[in-house]
Formats: structure tokens, C-alpha cells, sequence
């Protein structure tokens, strides 16, 4: 039997299916605009508000974020991945593999880089976060870090690298003046399949003589 | 004397990249977007009989549902949008789009398939056998004449088979070239062996998310590409819509390897299901899904016999290749890695047969090297073997049977515009100082011994032909236009720099517009195949070269004399002998504006390619257009480089601790030297994953892949390679590329693949596992003499 001679597919829809008429898509722009970012990534879908709270978490929480008070509506199982990409509309921190293997979506809680992805938005409430869009000061000066990795070409696609620098400035903070080895250690939870190791262990170094 | 090429800088999209503002597919929003999410096939071939979506779509926040039959079918075996018929575990069968993720996620889990499963295969030989079964209804290989058919051996070409020597049967692919018997004839070594190297994934870190919406007819694409301009007509196609109602945008691709070269079918589901709803569709790809719908590198079952003369050389070659090549098109990995043997050893005479099979695993598509560097991992390990046995050091053996620039390539035996390779043995030699490293091989202090290893690889690096576009504009400024794409390797700039070069530009002067149809982009080839460095060096060069001869005839018509006169400096025109007659770029801009004519664009060369002349008519008459499809070059363009590694492996666990690294490009003239060192040293790591621990594994049973994350197939970490690696580079310009260059990216990651294997078994008192990855417990089994675990001649199943 050829390919073509395969038996037909048959769909099975509901009778009213085709007709998403004008007024749901008005609706579904509308609520889907509730959100910070004007875009819901889960939860909080066009058709079901808010939902009433029963002894859960509080759905609306302030985060402090690069510096500023961030008023966000936060399901209880929503990582800070989500929350920052999706409602934040900070997309800087980049979801890799959504499962704490590659780090392409580290951020500082405090000093301590993390991965977002494998964090509870909740759990952070009353925590400083910074992201990598945090890290510029205000007339554009570049991190120490940033501007190292710019001097020593670390990224090369660059998906990794806001992760690669969040590392790097927990490193600094923490450790100064670290050995090369240190660096290599500290840096080990974030992949760069470019293979840019040595470029982004060049830039730390550089950075641990400017910061 | 050249200002540009060879120097470093900056590239403009490094900033975006450290400070989180460079956008990927992913980090486009749209207001009314809709999420797309994928129900994917649980089995690895099966037939869709119904489904059942009536719940899915009564379900709060469902939109729409996206079948096979509403997207464009693809001929077989072509990777599919969306089928019926599912090859392999993770093809997508259909898409549903909800206000939200978690809606469309539950969508998915409500709707009920009726799948009726069909006859799978994981194994090519055991496709091939007599009454094996296929991964198609219509067969087990495919060919262009023939489309897909039925290819088997029969029961007494297996009888190798079950004495752990590859078989080979009837092929489907044959070369040869030189008198083969007469070699072997000659030589005073052969060796026959069995070798085995296992699929993987690119393990891309930007799984290939995709967004799409249209507007005043017109689709817009967000995806994740290694290249722009040459993947437009084929999503074009696979949307239905002609290329110039097509917005593509990849200003950033967040690593591809091969995978996201050309335009792929998934990409364009959410095109579809815009389309279908009128709001804008995100498609986030997540990486299991990456595992099935982002390719793999194709495995190869192989033997070679090769015959060596007393001093080393490589008399003949005789080498089969069974293609482990996924259900669907794959690539052509076992011819490339044959041709590859031709050049790299050049043997006197050789013997290519092969036959690519279909199996009901992940897709197929070029991986860094595809075939070039399999090759590299099994071959380089036997010239250690011969080397051994002849008494010759590994060096010396390579050296002897290295190409020269009057080497033949593959079985067409055609040119080579340059080769190096002795050259970037003996530079490397000489700088990772082997003789002493050599000399400590077999070293051992408690459970840890030395070894050293050297490797080789060689990628065909170049193309011709495109398309350059460029413009000064009134300004002053160069705007140079390139549809190259960005995979990260900054070649994109490096290249654009040839235009800038040739009109003698300051670079900080030079705007680059690149990674979005609307920015008016010339017909440039994709980012793969090592050939960017080549072809779009070309490319520019063309572009500039035009501009620089209307600037000319600017000059001589404004100023007089002939435009010969005229010689650029410091960003102006000026008359050789009489330097009084001087025309700013600028100027000359304003009058090509006024000039109009070919000057300005308003007419255009009749052999540019369409999407060019697009372009270049909507920039007509903005400043002095220069425009030009680039000539043709003559033979193959052989990027090849060598690495050198020294290792200390320990017995008991089985760990291999890389301690120094040197990798040596021939790739012409180094255009950016920061660049290629990245390449090196990024292609080396990539390559030591291939060596050590990455493959896919299949159930062979149920046909379920078991590689589906990052750790089930690991690529290395920053703990896993030496602290530091060492680059160089030959640097002998290439003759038929007008900067010298050629490109490099693929042989990097084969030679240090296969110099790390080579150092294993150096390590190992020359024990030889014709396999690879070779993983810890094959090391600790062959160091206490135990059986292997691994069955023979078994690629991804154990």
C-alpha cells in the first residue's frame, strides 16, 4: 500500500466549532490585556477571571524587580521564569529547558544567582530579583561583567548569555578576586552548547580586575 | 595591505546579547495572541484514524484546532507540517490554540486519537534484512529517481552479521576511483574493520519556538533560524504563499548546528493556525520536544578496509556505509564522510558503497560536519592502529597521506581551490610541543594514565554565486545589506567587513541590515555548511567592488579624466595625479541620487536574483546603490583543521579529564581572528560530547526514544573541558576567494572529537573501540578486559 492509499481521517468537532464569532475574539483581546505585559502565558485565561480565593496563596503580589515595585497577578504554581518573561515582559531571561538543566534563565535572588525556571514566583514575594535588564546602570554604562564578555567575544548565539552574566555577577559578588578554577566551578550550572567556555571564563577574569 | 580583514571588533549585536535585549522567536508579544501547543504521535509509526476534538473544543479558552488536512502535504518522505501518518515518536499529528498555554496543554490531554500502529524499525540492519521491517508503508530508502522503496540484503550477507563483522550486502550508492586490488596488493598492512557511530542531537539551547500573525495580507514569521534570505521561498512554500508576501524575522538564532538551516515545516504551524483564528500564534517548542522535532545527526554502521605501505601511506581504501537516516529526507552524511576519506587520507585508490535506511526514529538533518565528522571518529582512531603497528608516529602518519592544493576530491575526483593540512600538523605540532607530550603517553599514577591524540577533519567550505547589495548614502554612511543569517559566529559582520574593505571604509561608518525581510536583504545562501566565510566574503566584495566603479564613473563624469583616475581614500574620490580633483562619498551620493540610472538603483544588473531586485527596488534612489551577483569559483572549497589533546584517564572510573587543548585551522586568510578563536575552541568542545557521552538511545521494542533531555545525551559543561585551549591558524590565503578566505566552523568539532578518541585508546595501550561515544563504563570494561556491554554493530539500541 502506497502512502497516498491511506484510509481518510476522520475529525470529530462540535457542531458549533468554526463559528468563533467577533464578540469572543473581543473578549479573548480584552481580557487577555488584564495582565501586566498585555499577554497571558497560563492561568489567567480570557474566559475565567480571577478566580475567588479559598485559603490559597494571594494571586496579586508585589515583586521587587530590578529596583522597582512590580504590582503582578501570580498563579501558585508559576515559576519566575514565567512570571518575568510573560507578565513582566522581561524576555532577557531566557527558558532553556524549563527544568533546572542548562541555566539559561539564571537570575539573582538577593546575590544568589537561581534558576527561574525551577522557582515559585510566591516564594520570592520579599526578595530582590534581578534580571539580566537590571544589571545597565541608567546612562547606559554596562556592567562590568557585560562589558567583558562584550571585550573578550563571549557569547556566540547568545541564548545563553544572560544567564552566563547573572552567574558570573553572583560569582563577583560573592568571590571578588576568585582563581580561574573558581570561576570554571561556579559557573558550571549554566550550559553554552556553542561550546564559549573559555570566552566567558576570559570575560569573568577580566571583570573580577574592573569590578 | 588590508585595514578590515584580519583585525578584530566588535560586532553590533553583542550588546543585545549581554544585555537581554536581543529578541528571539520567543520574546515577540503580540496583544490578542493566541498559544499554539502540539498533540505529537506516542508511537513510532502509526495511522490516524479519528479524532475526536469535540470536548478539546468546548473546553473555556479553546480557539481552534489545526489538522493535517488543512496544511499543505508534503511528498515523501519530506518532513511534514502536520500528518496523518507519523514516523516517529514525537511527529506532530495536530495543534490547538487556546488564550493560554495551560488551556491549550489541557485541549491536547481532552482530545482522543484513534491510532491503528503499523510496522517500525529502529535498526537500519535489521531493516535491511531479508524480512526486516520497514519504517514506510512504501519501503526503507528513497532515491530521487525511484521516491521511496523497499532495499534488502539477504539471510547470507548477514552471516558476518552474527560474527560481529559488519555485512555488506547489495548497495544503493557506489564510487570508486584508482586500482583498488593493486593497492592492497601493495600495502604491508591492512586492516579490516567494523566501526559504529551513534546518532545524536544538536542539542540546540533556543528550542525552535516559532510566533506568527498576519497583517494587510502579508504572513510574519518569528522564527528560530541559522539563516534569513535562503530560508524565505521554502517557508514561503510550506505557508502557501508566494516569498515576497512573507516577513521573516531571525535576528537572532539561538544555536542550530545544521538543524535550523533551511526553512523546516514545523516552523510554520503557527503561520497556519493565525491564519485560521485572525489573532496573532505563539508556537514555544519545549526541549523533549526538541528531541523529536529538532533533528539529529545521522548514525552510520560501517567497514573499511584500508591498505598501508611500510612508511605509512594509505594505498586503498575500501568503505561501506549503512545511514541510520530517521523516517524522513535525513541528509546525505555517508557520501560527504566518504568523499571526506578521498581528501583527508588521499588514498590511491578507493571504493565508496553505501545505502541510506529509514528507521521510525527522531528526523535526520545536518549536524556540524554531517558525515564529514562520523567519519573523522572512526577513521582517525585506525590510523593510530596503523601507525602502531608500522611503528610510526601519529603525526607522521597523518602527515604522509595529508592533502596538498593538487589533491582530488571524492569520487568525481574534482579540484580543491587550496589545502593546508600538512601545514596545520606541523604548526601544531610544533606548538602543543607533541614530541614531549608523546613521550609521557602511558603514563600512570594510580588508576590515571597519559595519552595523547591527534585528529583531522575536513567539511567542503564554500559556495558562490549570490547576490551582494550595499549603499552610500548621502550621509556618507555604507549601509551594507546581507541575508546571510546569524547563527553566532559573527561571520555575517566578519564578511560584510570585504564591502567596507574595498571602498576603503572606516567601520564605525558602516551601518549592517540584516535578520528581517523589511530590511530590504539581498539573495544570499543559508549559514551552514561551513561556507559563509567563502561565499558571502564574495558576495560583499562584489557589491563593493560595483559601488566602487559607479564611484569611479561618478568622479570622472563631475571632475573629468577617465574613471581609472580615481582611487578611493579616506571615505572620498581622488585623482591619482592630480589630488586636487577630490569627490567626498557623500557627494558622489548625492549625485548617483541625481543621476538616477544603474547609479542609484533605478536600474538593476539582469542576473540578480529576484528577492534582490526586490530589495534593491525598494532602495532605489536613497544613495549609490552597488549590486551584483557574485561570479562562480572552480572546485571544492576544503575547510580542514587538526587538533591536538592530551589527556589523563582514569582506569577504575572510567573518567576522561581533557587537560590541554590545540586546535589548527587551514581556513585561508583569518578574516577575525577573535571569531575563528571561538570557533576553535567552541567546535572542540562540541566535538569532545560527540567523543564521550552524547547519543540518542531507542527502545528497540517499543520504538521510544530515551534521549529526551539535556542529561540522558549530556553536552560537555564548563567542568568537562580543559581550563584554557590553544588556537592557530595556517593563514594561507585561498586563491579563489578575494580576501582569501574560506570557512571553518565543522572540521573544528570533528578533529577534536577524534583526537580525544584517539587519545583513549593511546591512553588504553592501543585498544580500539571502532565506536562512538565512547562512554565510561566501554573504558573501564576494556581496561580490566571485561566484555563490552554494547552489542556489536548496534547503533542507538545498545
Amino acid at each position: 500500500m502506497s502512502e497516498t492509499d491511506r484510509p481518510t481521517t476522520t475529525v470529530l468537532l462540535p457542531e458549533s466549532a468554526g463559528g468563533w464569532s467577533r464578540r469572543d475574539f473581543i473578549k479573548g483581546v480584552i481580557a487577555s490585556t488584564v495582565t501586566v505585559s498585555g499577554v497571558s502565558y497560563f492561568g489567567a485565561g480570557c474566559a475565567s477571571p480571577l478566580p475567588a480565593q479559598t485559603g490559597g496563596v494571594e494571586r496579586l503580589v508585589s515583586l521587587s524587580v530590578n529596583g522597582q515595585t512590580r504590582r503582578v497577578d501570580v498563579a501558585p504554581n508559576e515559576t519566575l521564569a514565567t512570571t518575568l518573561r510573560y507578565k513582566l515582559g522581561l524576555t532577557g531571561t531566557k527558558i532553556g529547558c524549563n527544568r533546572a538543566e542548562c541555566g539559561a534563565c539564571t537570575v539573582l535572588i538577593g546575590d544568589v544567582n537561581h534558576y527561574a525556571c525551577s522557582t515559585l514566583t510566591h516564594r520570592v514575594r520579599d526578595r530582590e530579583i534581578t534580571t539580566v535588564e537590571g544589571l545597565e546602570s541608567g546612562d547606559g554604562t554596562l556592567h562590568p561583567v557585560q562589558q567583558a564578555f562584550i571585550d573578550e567575544l563571549g557569547p556566540q548565539c547568545g541564548f545563553c548569555t544572560p544567564g552566563q552574566v547573572m552567574s558570573a555577577v553572583a560569582l563577583l559578588r560573592a568571590n571578588p578576586n576568585p582563581t580561574r578554577k573558581e570561576a570554571q566551578a561556579a559557573m558550571s550550572g549554566n550550559l553554552c552548547r556553542c561550546g564559549a567556555y573559555d570566552h566567558y571564563l576570559n570575560g569573568v577574569m577580566r571583570a573580577a580586575q574592573e569590578v | 595591505m588590508a585595514e578590515l580583514i584580519g583585525k578584530d571588533f566588535t560586532p553590533e549585536d553583542l550588546r543585545a546579547k549581554v544585555t537581554g535585549a536581543a529578541k528571539y522567536a520567543e520574546d515577540f508579544r503580540r496583544d490578542g495572541m493566541l498559544f499554539c501547543r502540539l498533540l505529537k504521535s506516542p508511537m513510532p509509526h502509526a495511522v490516524v484514524r479519528s479524532i475526536d476534538a469535540r470536548r478539546a473544543l468546548a473546553m473555556d479558552g479553546v480557539v481552534a484546532i489545526l489538522t493535517a488536512d488543512e496544511v499543505p502535504p508534503q511528498p515523501a518522505p519530506g518532513n511534514n507540517i502536520l500528518t496523518n501518518e507519523p514516523h516517529f515518536v514525537g511527529e506532530p499529528i495536530l495543534a490547538v490554540a487556546a488564550v493560554d498555554e495551560e488551556t491549550a496543554e489541557a485541549a491536547i490531554e481532552a482530545i482522543e486519537l484513534d491510532l491503528e500502529p503499523r510496522a517500525f524499525c529502529t535498526d537500519p540492519l535489521t531493516s535491511l534484512r531479508p524480512s526486516g521491517p520497514n519504517a514506510r508503508t512504501a519501503g526503507n530508502t528513497f532515491s530521487r529517481e525511484d521516491g521511496v522503496h523497499a532495499h534488502k540484503w539477504t539471510s547470507a550477507d548477514f552471516r558476518e552479521a552474527d560474527e560481529g563483522r559488519m555485512p555488506m550486502g547489495e548497495p544503493t550508492m557506489e564510487w570508486s576511483y584508482g586500482d583498488l586490488e593493486a593497492g592492497f596488493a601493495d600495502a604491508a598492512l591492512v586492516l579490516d574493520e567494523s566501526f559504529v557511530t551513534a546518532s545524536h542531537a544538536h542539542h540546540s539551547m533556543e528550542p525552535r519556538t516559532a510566533f506568527a500573525y498576519w497583517e494587510n495580507g502579508k504572513c510574519f514569521l518569528h522564527g528560530s533560524g541559522q539563516s534569513q534570505a535562503f530560508m524565505v521561498p521554502g517557508l514561503a512554500a510550506f505557508i502557501g504563499i508566494p516569498p515576497q508576501d512573507l516577513v521573516f524575522v531571525a535576528e537572532f538564532c539561538g544555536g542550530g548546528f545544521g538543524s535550523k538551516g533551511g526553512a523546516y515545516p514545523v516552523m510554520t504551524i503557527p503561520a497556519h493556525m493565525s491564519k485560521k483564528t485572525g489573532r496573532p500564534v505563539l508556537m514555544r517548542i519545549s526541549r523533549a520536544e526538541e528531541y523529536f522535532l529538532g533533528a539529529a545527526r545521522c548514525g552510520f554502521q560501517g567497514r573499511v578496509r584500508m591498505g598501508f605501505r611500510a612508511d605509512g601511506r594509505l594505498m586503498a581504501c575500501d568503505l561501506y556505509i549503512v545511514q541510520d537516516n530517521g523516517p524522513n529526507t535525513g541528509f546525505g552524511d555517508l557520501g560527504s564522510g566518504a568523499s571526506a576519506v578521498s581528501l583527508v587520507y588521499t588514498p590511491e585508490a578507493m571504493r565508496f558503497r553505501g545505502v541510506s535506511v529509514l528507521t521510525n526514529t527522531p528526523p535526520r538533518s545536518a549536524q556540524r560536519g554531517p558525515g564529514q565528522n562520523q567519519i573523522a571518529c572512526a577513521i582517525e582512531p585506525l590510523l593510530d592502529k596503523a601507525a602502531r603497528e608500522l611503528s610510526l608516529d601519529q603525526v607522521e602518519i597523518r602527515r604522509i597521506n595529508a592533502p596538498d592544493s593538487e589533491s582530488l576530491y571524492g569520487g568525481g575526483r574534482s579540484g580543491v581551490t587550496s589545502a593546508h593540512l600538512r601545514e596545520a600538523l606541523d604548526l601544531g605540532a610544533e606548538r602543543f610541543d607533541w614530541t614531549t607530550r608523546r613521550a609521557r603517553s602511558g603514563q600512570r599514577q594510580g588508576p590515571k594514565v597519559r595519552g595523547v591524540g591527534v585528529g583531522q577533519a575536513f567539511h567542503s567550505a564554500g559556495s558562490s554565486g549570490f547576490d551582494g547589495l550595499v549603499r552610500i548614502t548621502p550621509d556618507g554612511m555604507l549601509h551594507i545589506h546581507t541575508g546571510v543569517g546569524n547563527l553566532g559566529t559573527y561571520s555575517y559582520a566578519g564578511t560584510a567587513r570585504a564591502a567596507a574593505e574595498v571602498l576603503g571604509y572606516d567601520w564605525d561608518r558602516c551601518v549592517l541590515h540584516r535578520g528581517d525581510s523589511r530590511r530590504h536583504l539581498p539573495w544570499n545562501l543559508g549559514q551552514f555548511g561551513s561556507n559563509t566565510s567563502f561565499t558571502m566574503s564574495r558576495s560583499n566584495y562584489a557589491a563593493g567592488m560595483d559601488a566602487l566603479r559607479k564611484l569611479q564613473q561618478i568622479a570622472s563624469i563631475r571632475l573629468g579624466g577617465s574613471a581609472d583616475d580615481y582611487q578611493p581614500r579616506n571615505e572620498a574620490m581622488v585623482h591619482r595625479a592630480d589630488p586636487s580633483r577630490r569627490m567626498t562619498f557623500a557627494r558622489a551620493a548625492e549625485w548617483a541620487v541625481e543621476m538616477g540610472g544603474p547609479y542609484s538603483g533605478q536600474n538593476l544588473p539582469d542576473d540578480i536574483n529576484d528577492m534582490t531586485r526586490r530589495s534593491a527596488e525598494a532602495l532605489a534612489g536613497t544613495g549609490l546603490m552597488g549590486v551584483a551577483r557574485d561570479g562562480q569559483h572552480e572546485g571544492t572549497v576544503p575547510a580542514l583543521a587538526a587538533g591536538f589533546i592530551e589527556i589523563e584517564l582514569d582506569v577504575e572510573t572510567g573518567r576522561v579529564e581533557i587537560l590541554d587543548y590545540l586546535g589548527v585551522a587551514d581556513c585561508g586568510t583569518v578574516i577575525h581572528p577573535q571569531g575563528l578563536a571561538a570557533q576553535v575552541r567552541g567546535g572542540a568542545v562540541m566535538g569532545f560530547g560527540m567523543a564521550l557521552t552524547e547519543r540518542h538511545v531507542y527502545d528497540a521494542r517499543w520504538g521510544l526514544p530515551g534521549a529526551v533531555g539535556l542529561h540522558h545525551a549530556k553536552p560537555p559543561s564548563y567542568l568537562d573541558v580543559p581550563i584554557e585551549m590553544d588556537w592557530a591558524a595556517v593563514d594561507i590565503a585561498d586563491p579563489q576567494n578575494p580576501v582569501g578566505a574560506k570557512g571553518i566552523g565543522e572540521p573544528l568539532m570533528g578533529c577534536a572529537a577524534s583526537a580525544l578518541l584517539c587519545a583513549i585508546s593511546d591512553a588504553l595501550g592501543g585498544h580500539y573501540f571502532c565506536r562512538n561515544p565512547v562512554v565510561a563504563d566501554m573504558i573501564v570494561n576494556a581496561a580490566s578486559e571485561r566484555p563490552q556491554s554494547t552489542r556489536p554493530l548496534a547503533t542507538n539500541t545498545q
